[in-house]
């Protein structure tokens, strides 16, 4: 589909660009500091964090895959909205407070604040390291994506632009530029997504959506047929024809299942041009479809023809609407609920798809089918649940790594530390599941009204949300496709701040030791985010024809497996060691990735292999790794509590009691909870060497004890 | 390098009453996410069926983010509470003795 490029869009863009630009260097005059340049010096207001939590989250994959999920699937899209949100409750409940209350500037120092360990320092780094670069490679791919067709630019100019004002943001001052761009972007996407739904509503619902009367709707057109005794079609169009026998034909499907049948297709000419039809036996009638050819020279066609003639037209309407109880052409404007209510118990024309092989070409045939309202409101078109048990667990595999993903991702947790204590971490959470919550009901919104709107293009679902906009006039589009453009810079900012305290922070300083200054180690954190943003360029260059989305899944599942059992075990199981963490990290982490590289998606999609060949018969692997991370967790911390009393003892050795310790409870000297696991001997050595250090202190004629 | 909180606050008398009230409001939530999830997989029928003017599906699915923004004002506000009391008695507990 042809979008035109929008002078509006590269100015507002442009402008958005210019203001943070201008605020990332203005901001970086005061960046002087380590604790500045990480951190944002830990002075962000806990609203304005909160905020920021939801431009960060909301990334690309939330705010355009979302809505184009439900545009194309109904509600097993929101399932995705409700995953993601529902996973704020974790982080909320569990680690908002604890994370801020240990840690220092990423997630490896939380999980590493009890331990001194450089397993963890290197572990939870690395699984840093995988999940940011997880998540980057399908932002940037999504950020050329985005330009190419919008600011009618090249896929890599588009990748190197994006790129390069990510990384001026974050290396000029850091989390602080980071904050403010994701606060501005965060902000924006709710108000303009709330701007959208409120004009969605207005408008309502018409048989022919025509865009405001500016696109006016392709009515899909039907050819009458009959099967002669002999076997041949006859059409009702004369002027269409057909070679071959048609059910000899590769549009002919075969069923592989009989239960579930296949659509069938032919193949006729017009005007020597190629178009494609679904057989209605029923109806005696041939249904006009959309379809897209990859021939062997890597040309596309659409509808037969180059893209840029245009025959690939917008879909998506309402076939009926029936509306209390009435049937009508046009609703005019709704409330939320009765929005909701006539998709129920209306019809909506889908346009599932399917795969043909036609000599050397590939061709993607979209046909319409007309769907209740009522089964699109509930889950069950692109899950198949309930069908199966190996279904059945893979989407609660999935519901799972949601649920436990977000709270453990990095740079959502790198969040807490711009804030000034535990209870702004807390009440910024809160914030942030207030707007993340709106947003994701507006979600629902958006979707549907892109599909019963007139506006999906069927190639790129992607694209749903800016073009419903679009269908509202040039100036909504251009804001929200602006909006889409601040969504990969505000999301890719907090992945190259994340990775980059990985790099410069938990492996320079901490795991390598290497002594550096203050400054020395901004200016790491500033070189770190140079090559990370040169490595993101690179990879989002790189992966330009791979469909990458499924990247996101993997950082999630690795969040999940790898990083959340660590976090729950250290707060809420004394005897959690620290070679325990260590190994769950990276039992979760290869359990996760392994199970997915073993996947039937994968074999279909990564390898092109036949999907029931994979060794593992889900996609989601959060139903085996998580609970195998915490098994090893468990496992490796019971085998290693001998080892981990002595280190505390050799560590309490190390550090003598000095007069104003003494006055504070033990806690902060001492890890408390190693005595648990102490054996009595172990014991009485540490009481001696406590009795003698104070009766050393009483005797000694400095300060007074308290 | 020093991997202590960024920034300094006092001593939180409150984290065990905030941690505890956390365990049991993530645990609540947690089963009505489970049980929407078990409908799902197990009945996704179900789910189709009307609760008032909307299907369950749609009602269950706003009420799990209506149901999070609840919990979450009523913990921060059991949160605050909490802080103020023990943390301020601390704080007068600390003058009588000095």
């Amino acid at each position: 589909m042809v979008y035109g490029t929008s002078s509006w869009a590269i100015g507002i863009f442009a402008f958005f660009v210019a203001f943070v630009l201008w605020m990332a260097f203005y901001f970086a005059k005061r960046t002087k500091t380590s604790k500045g340049f990480y951190a944002a010096g830990g002075t962000i207001h806990w609203a304005v964090n909160g905020i920021a939590f939801a431009g960060d989250y909301l990334s690309a994959a939330s705010f355009l895959g979302i809505c184009g999920m439900i545009a194309m699937f109904g509600y097993d899209g929101f399932l995705y909205s409700i995953g993601y949100l529902a996973g704020w409750i974790v982080a909320l409940f569990v680690v908002a407070e604890p994370m801020k209350r240990m840690g220092k500037f990423t997630f490896t120092d939380a999980l590493d604040s009890k331990f001194n360990s450089k397993g963890i320092q290197f572990s939870a780094a690395l699984s840093t390291l995988v999940i940011s670069v997880c998540y980057l490679i399908p932002q940037m791919v999504g950020a050329g994506s985005l330009i190419t067709p919008l600011l009618g630019i090249p896929h890599y100019l588009g990748v190197v632009l994006v790129g390069t004002i990510v990384t001026l943001i974050v290396a000029t001052a850091g989390m602080t530029s980071t904050t403010y761009v994701q606060f501005l972007k965060g902000g924006l996407l709710i108000i303009f997504s709330t701007t959208l739904t409120i004009a969605l509503l207005s408008r309502g619902f018409s048989t022919a959506p025509d865009q405001g009367g500016k696109v006016p709707y392709h009515e899909f057109t039907s050819i009458g047929y009959s099967v002669g005794t002999d076997g041949a079609i006859n059409l009702g169009d004369a002027s269409y024809s057909l070679q071959g026998n048609w059910k000899d034909s590769p549009y002919y499907l075969k069923d592989d299942n009989p239960a579930k049948p296949k659509p069938k297709f032919v193949k006729l000419t017009k005007d020597g041009l190629d178009t494609v039809w679904l057989i209605d036996e029923d109806a005696g009638q041939l249904r006009e479809t959309l379809f897209t050819t990859k021939t062997r020279d890597g040309a596309t066609l659409y509808n037969g023809a180059p893209k840029s003639e245009g025959r690939f037209f917008q879909v998506g309407a309402l076939s009926e609407i029936v509306m209390d109880g009435q049937k009508v052409d046009r609703t005019g404007p709704l409330d939320p609920v009765s929005f909701l209510t006539t998709i129920q118990g209306s019809t909506v024309v889908r346009f599932p798809s399917e795969k043909v092989v036609d000599g050397e070409n590939q061709v993607t045939v979209y046909y319409p089918k007309a769907t209740a309202g009522a089964d699109l409101l509930r889950p069950g078109i692109k899950f198949k649940i309930g069908s199966s048990i190996e279904d059945n667990l893979n989407f609660i595999s999935l519901m799972l790594a949601l649920f436990c993903g977000t709270a453990a991702l990095p740079h959502i947790l790198i969040r807490y530390y711009t804030v000034p204590s535990p209870a702004c971490a807390r009440k910024s959470t809160i914030v942030a599941i207030a707007a993340i919550g709106f947003f994701y009901v507006l979600t629902l919104f958006m979707g549907l009204g892109a599909m019963t709107s007139g506006v999906l293009d069927l190639t790129d679902s992607n694209m749903s949300a800016p073009l419903l906009a679009k269908s509202f006039g040039v100036f909504l589009f251009a804001i929200i496709s602006a909006i889409a453009f601040a969504t990969v810079l505000g999301t890719v900012s907090g992945l190259i701040v994340a990775a980059s305290g990985a790099v410069a922070h938990d492996l320079m300083d901490r795991f390598f030791n290497m002594k550096m200054t203050d400054s020395g180690k901004v200016i790491a954190g500033k070189f770190s985010a140079i090559a990370i943003g040169i490595v993101a360029m690179f990879l989002g260059i790189a992966y330009q024809k791979m469909n990458v989305s499924y990247l996101v899944g993997w950082a999630f599942a690795v969040a999940a497996s790898a990083n959340l059992p660590a976090i729950m075990m250290l707060l809420f199981w004394k005897k959690t060691t620290s070679r325990g963490i260590a190994a769950s990290i990276i039992v979760g982490m290869v359990s996760a990735l392994g199970i997915i590289l073993l996947s039937p998606e994968m074999y279909k999609e990564l390898y092109g292999l036949d999907p029931k060949l994979a060794p593992f018969p889900f996609d989601n692997p959060a139903i085996v790794s998580v609970p195998l991370s915490f098994l090893t967790l468990v496992v490796v911390s019971l085998a290693t509590q001998a080892a981990h009393a002595r280190k505390v003892i050799i560590r309490a050795e190390r550090r003598p009691l000095t007069p104003p310790v003494v006055g504070i409870p033990l806690e902060p000297v001492l890890d408390h909870t190693a005595f648990e696991s102490m054996t009595r001997e172990e014991l009485v050595q540490l009481v001696l060497q406590l009795k003698s250090e104070l009766a050393a202190l009483k005797t000694s004629p400095g300060e007074p004890v308290n | 390098m020093e991997h202590g909180p960024a920034t300094d606050w006092g001593e939180d008398k409150a984290s065990g009453y905030k941690q505890r009230l956390g365990m049991w409001m993530f645990a609540s939530y947690c089963i009505v996410y489970a049980a929407f999830v078990v409908i799902n997989s197990v009945n996704p029928k179900l789910m189709g069926k009307s609760v008032g003017n909307l299907n369950l599906a749609v009602t269950y699915g706003f009420a799990l983010i209506v149901v999070a923004l609840v919990l979450a004002v009523i913990y921060n506000a059991l949160s605050t509470r909490a802080e103020e009391r023990l943390n301020d008695a601390y704080t007068d507990d600390e003058e009588e003795v000095f």
